[in-house]
């Protein structure tokens, strides 16, 4: 067993488009974006739907509910971290990592639930747990 | 327009060196470009078009080298798709002489990250702009080796792919390293040798992983009459297909290459079948980007990749499909940590009958080369190369 440290995170870039997103994660909220134009929900978050390029992107608040589509372990760092993949409920899959974890026992298919984590100063970034 | 025997490779080189610590990147360029000018019999008065990538030529663009090399040209592309760039520009030279607008035409890639000492695959490098994913990226501090390693995660989740399954990829190229005496690593391994080496990132282990090197390569490619008129043995384009694939707003699917676009465009160009290929150079950052583009160019079924480099398939006068025979990323080089350009001289060499002795493929008269640039794990280029001796 190898029960994943806490590691300091790059703060992310935060712009126009995305400050309304990282504002929520402040707040809690986790957000993706869906077109009201053609249904699809999409991740990362842009303005212009990346599926049908409609300006009718509205954010809606996620469940937090996913699961593990790929991970891998760095081993080579510091302290050594699991990213990963994680497919929401939703339907978008997106980059994260796997955290408050045993690092060994980590699975695709895994259940997981979204776990807001601190970064290197800035807000908050959307990190997931076993459920 | 077809660009099928429009264009000739009629001169390569590469850099002997794989730790640079006295020379500078336009320097490796420029001996690169001296060394296939001379193959080929040609003289850089000669150059009317320059393809390079503008990730590894320092300057705006390709503008800083051409100023330092002093060429006089009708065409210039600096298109950068990270380590696949200089098969993409292969497709992209033949273009440009088919089409009149240069008639000989310099590709150059080189690099240093070994002497400067870059943690190329373990450690995240942060854009000096932000991208536009980066917000939801680089928190999570993806390096090359975890981003390739989820591919490979996910390969054996849905294919059962086993990890002595990838290290057969290693195994082959080291058969073919230990005849390479510029090659870094010339030791030949074992299965065993590549499963109990250190865990880079699950389940990528340090022989799964290509080397660091500096050093560069650089082609020479003109038209049909004036390759006819060099004294050098006559390589040609016969076929070219480049296709990104990305993370489709979610959509992710890594499991697949965009070598699956990539592929069937080079080979409806060329007009051939994937048996009448003789020598392949897949790109070999690590030992999974192997199986996966052996499988989406077709060569066998999806999920199969495992299998079929298995047993010794890969190396030369042993198995069905003899790849790398240099040694490839894995033992030989990889010069500003993109693989591409060295592809093509193997390949070429192959063609020429002129690989070393041990692992020369008998009547090689069709190689293809293929590379991934970018990252397996997010975004990458693809890009196919067909090659045929006339």
């Amino acid at each position: 067993m190898a029960q994943s440290q806490s590691r300091k995170m790059a703060a992310p870039p935060v712009s126009p488009e995305t400050q309304h997103f990282w504002d929520a994660a402040a707040q809690g909220k986790f957000l993706i974006k869906k077109c009201a134009a053609c249904g699809e929900p999409h991740f990362y978050p842009r303005p212009l739907c990346p599926f049908c390029f409609s300006d009718k992107t509205e954010w809606v608040e996620a469940s937090g509910n996913g699961t593990i589509y790929t991970y891998s372990v760095m081993r080579r760092a510091p302290v050594p971290y699991a990213i990963a993949y994680v497919t929401l409920a939703e339907g978008p899959t997106m980059m994260t990592n796997i955290v408050d974890c045993d690092l060994d026992a980590l699975k695709c298919g895994q259940a997981v639930k979204l776990v807001f984590k601190p970064s290197d100063g800035g807000p908050p970034v959307p990190c997931f747990a076993p459920a | 327009m077809s660009i099928k025997g429009k264009a000739y490779i009629t001169g390569i080189f590469e850099h002997p060196t794989r730790l640079a610590t006295d020379k500078t990147v336009p320097q490796l360029h420029a001996e690169c470009a001296k060394g296939a000018l001379e193959d080929a019999g040609l003289t850089k008065n000669d150059i009317d078009g320059y393809f390079c990538a503008a990730g590894d030529t320092p300057g705006l663009g390709c503008l800083s080298m051409v100023d330092y090399m002093g060429l006089k040209l009708k065409h210039m592309d600096s298109t950068d798709t990270g380590g696949s760039s200089y098969l993409l520009q292969v497709g992209h030279v033949a273009e440009a002489i088919a089409a009149g607008k240069c008639s000989i035409a310099l590709v150059t890639l080189a690099g240093r990250p070994r002497a400067e000492n870059v943690a190329t695959g373990t450690a995240p490098r942060t854009p000096p702009v932000p991208m536009p994913e980066s917000g939801f990226e680089l928190p999570f501090a993806p390096a090359t080796a975890n981003m390739y390693a989820m591919a490979a995660m996910r390969h054996m989740h849905e294919y059962g792919t086993t990890s002595e399954q990838l290290a057969w990829v290693k195994v082959a190229a080291s058969h073919h390293a230990q005849h390479n005496p510029h090659a870094m690593l010339r030791d030949v391994v074992t299965v065993e040798d590549v499963v109990n080496s250190p865990m880079i990132a699950d389940p990528l282990h340090r022989l799964d992983c290509c080397v660091i090197s500096d050093g560069g390569g650089a082609l020479i490619m003109t038209t049909p009459e004036i390759a006819k008129s060099l004294k050098r043995p006559l390589v040609k384009v016969v076929g070219c297909g480049e296709a990104p694939k990305h993370q489709m707003g979610g959509k992710v699917d890594l499991t697949y290459s965009g070598a699956v676009w990539s592929g069937p465009l080079a080979f409806a160009e060329a007009g051939i079948k994937h048996g009448d290929i003789k020598y392949a150079s897949i790109y070999d950052s690590f030992t999974i980007t192997v199986v996966m583009q052996l499988e989406d160019l077709g060569f066998c079924e999806k999920g199969q990749g495992g299998r079929f480099v298995s047993d010794g398939n890969l190396i030369s006068g042993v198995g069905k499909l003899p790849f790398n025979t240099d040694g490839g990323g894995l033992c030989n080089n990889h010069p500003s940590n993109r693989g591409g350009l060295t592809k093509v001289l193997e390949a070429v060499r192959q063609l020429r009958g002129e690989a070393h002795p041990a692992v020369q493929v008998k009547n090689c008269d069709l190689a293809l080369a293929h590379g991934t640039g970018g990252s397996l794990g997010t975004r990458h280029a693809a890009a196919t190369v067909i090659m045929e001796r006339e």
